[in-house]
């Protein structure tokens, strides 16, 4: 079993999300040893792309606030390698399919496994195009994230059956975001999602209020919360760690 | 175990969130029974004949071809077209389509603004509500067309992240799609995106080839020996090239709209300046970073403004089998002034992008030679875009 299965393991995990290099990685690592210290269980590191198609305005801007600053995936890597040497927690990447391709697939994932990244997240590569990293992700022990949304319906149990790490269950249609209400049936997503396969189910996208973490732990394994945050990061800048710590804190504290 | 659908050799697929994998399935599934439907056919000949106006012409430009002095060349009229343009092809077949599974809302990307006029007006017909997202830097450019879609019923948002253009134009429309699939059907306005677009669009376009194969046959009793056509996503390229790729004998020439030159940053020359990548659903070459970040590309061309190219003529262009070549903002402004000059039509400045390199090659063709340009769309859009390059202030 890879260390993010390990995460679940615990009671309810809570995975926050932040966008490398926003505003910089001075400040990306600040946030990081804050989420760690405070109680986070997987910390979900954003790898900003220029036109990301999954997400609301919100995460759209902090990937531009990071690219606007410069940064790149080797200074992400090199970054991932400094921040390993304080903090152990678990770690994935989240981000887009051309940057792991442009990268070199294999030079990417073999960087993932050697800075302990344990897992990778791609909001454009649905199950039929897997293919394209996952022998990579196998052969270098990292687990590729599968996601489940609620128009996935008859998806769900292929998808279940050869989903590893996690599962990432998408609350909503659209793209991330704050929401005030989640409207799909997570419970029953989830419930399928167990016939087929073992694997702890997470639910993200539109989260953000202690409230709805709680009411989403309970239907499922964990919460992941990205939108709430990049906004307290936009908000503090370079002040944003303790802010991000004390929101971290919190929902971990309601959910546990 | 997976299986990748939709690959032109080792282009297309589908590289999307997985909310819109059920619905580009769906869309599959419904283009596949209805794409052979007789009734479903018959239905949209008489919307392309009595509607849009097709037959398009196929017209011997013979002044043009008297003063280069060689090649005898042949003008696809797709500027005669309902609404001005080759877009009217794509969309008459999408909204038809989308009606025929239960769809009410039409969502669509546009650059120069042809294809979004285009929608609005397949939607206004067909009853259906429409959102056009477009860039805003292109809102400013294509002022008109801006107008004309409003007039027309549809709604116009301009996009403001990224660089204001058809690429952000495309990931926006994108994004609302995943927001509300149940009622809406995207209508994608280029041979580009997931499978199944990069198909559907080229057959709804491919009726611009299989006519021209009809009318030089009467008309010269051969085939062409050159096909040319401006490519940004590709569809009027890929409409005009799609029934002669078996023939060897036909040279097939994308023109890619190189800006300021393709050696240059302010450039939009896929092919010619791209490296292979994954990106709007499909793989595929596109102007990016050595990160994979997206390039910001340029063209006095808002429709061919595009950092990527369709999946089939990434295809076509590995195995050899058509040409794709860069042609700059000047050489594409002369054409425009050159083809309204000598034939009395003003040609949309993407198709201008075509004409300058027939224009190029055909004066060192014989005369015995035979080329056909498509003319994707005219040109009254561009003329106080053109005028403000040459240094005259009109006002639209």
């Amino acid at each position: 079993m890879s260390r993010i299965a390990d995460v679940f393991k615990n009671g309810k995990a809570f995975i926050p999300f932040v966008t490398c290099g926003d505003p910089d990685l001075e400040t990306t690592g600040k946030i990081v040893s804050a989420m760690a210290e405070n109680g986070a269980d997987l910390i979900e590191l954003g790898i900003p792309f220029s036109d990301p198609i999954a997400e609301g305005p919100i995460i759209q801007e902090a990937n531009m606030r990071a690219l606007s600053g410069g940064v790149t995936t080797d200074e992400i890597f090199d970054f991932v390698r400094r921040i390993r040497k304080k903090v152990s927690i678990p770690m994935a990447f989240m981000t887009y399919s051309n940057i792991v391709f442009s990268y070199g697939p294999e030079k990417f994932i073999a960087a993932c496994s050697r800075t302990g990244i344990g897992g990778l997240i791609l909001a454009d590569l649905p199950y039929e195009e897997k293919d394209e990293f996952e022998p990579l992700c196998k052969k270098y022990g990292i687990d590729l994230i599968s996601l489940i949304a609620p128009t996935s319906e008859n998806r769900i149990a292929v998808i279940a059956k050869e989903a590893s790490g996690f599962v990432y269950i998408v609350s909503s249609l659209g793209v991330t975001g704050v929401r005030s209400e989640i409207n799909a049936d997570i419970g029953a997503m989830v419930k399928l999602v167990r016939e087929y396969t073992d694997v702890p189910c997470a639910v993200g996208f539109g989260i953000s209020s202690p409230e709805q973490a709680k009411k989403m732990a309970g239907l499922a394994d964990g919460v992941i919360v990205g939108s709430a945050i990049v906004k307290l990061v936009a908000k503090y800048g370079r002040d944003s760690a303790p802010y991000v710590g004390e929101y971290v804190r919190n929902i971990k504290e309601n959910i546990r | 175990m997976p299986e990748s659908k939709g690959r032109f050799g080792i282009h297309g697929g589908q590289y999307i969130p997985e909310t819109l994998m059920n619905a580009v399935i769906e869309l599959e599934g419904a283009y596949n029974n209805y794409k052979n439907d007789p009734g479903f056919n018959a239905e949209l000949n008489t919307l392309l004949n009595e509607y849009a106006g097709r037959p398009s012409r196929l017209y011997y430009a013979r002044k043009m071809t008297e003063d280069l002095g060689g090649a005898k060349i042949y003008l696809k009229r797709e500027d005669l077209n309902h609404t001005g343009a080759h877009k009217i092809n794509n969309v008459l077949g999408q909204a038809l389509l989308a009606r025929k599974i239960g769809k009410t809302r039409l969502i669509a990307e546009t650059g120069a603004g042809q294809h979004g006029v285009a929608a609005a007006t397949a939607a206004a017909l067909m009853d259906m509500e429409c959102v056009v997202f477009m860039g805003e830097e292109d809102t400013k450019r294509q002022a008109l067309n801006v107008y004309k879609m409003r007039l027309l019923g549809a709604e116009v948002i301009p996009v403001k992240t990224g660089t204001a253009t058809l690429k952000d134009a495309v990931s926006e429309a994108m994004r609302e799609w995943t927001t509300r699939i149940g009622d809406t059907h995207y209508c994608l306005g280029s041979v580009m995106g997931p499978h199944p677009f990069p198909t559907i669009v080229r057959d709804f376009q491919s009726v611009i080839s299989k006519e021209i194969r009809q009318q030089i046959m009467e008309k010269e009793g051969r085939l062409p020996d050159a096909v040319i056509a401006c490519v940004g996503g590709g569809s009027n390229a890929i409409g005009s090239f799609y029934h002669f790729i078996g023939d060897k004998s036909v040279r097939l020439i994308g023109c890619e709209a190189a800006g300021q030159g393709a050696d240059t940053f302010e450039t939009a020359a896929t092919i010619n300046t791209g490296k292979l990548g994954i990106f709007h659903g499909m793989k595929s070459y596109f102007c990016q970073n050595e990160y994979g970040q997206i390039a910001p590309v340029y063209s006095i061309s808002a429709g061919l403004d595009y950092p990527g190219v369709g999946p089939e003529h990434a295809y076509l262009h590995d195995i050899g089998r058509a040409e794709y070549v860069p042609v700059t903002d000047d050489e594409a402004v002369d054409a425009f002034e050159y083809l309204s000059r000598t034939e009395g039509i003003i040609p949309a400045i993407e198709a201008a992008h075509a004409l300058a390199y027939a224009i190029k090659i055909a004066s060192e063709m014989d005369k015995d030679k035979i080329i056909v340009i498509t003319v994707s769309g005219r040109g009254d859009k561009d003329c106080a875009a053109i005028a403000r390059y040459r240094g005259e202030n009109v006002s639209e």
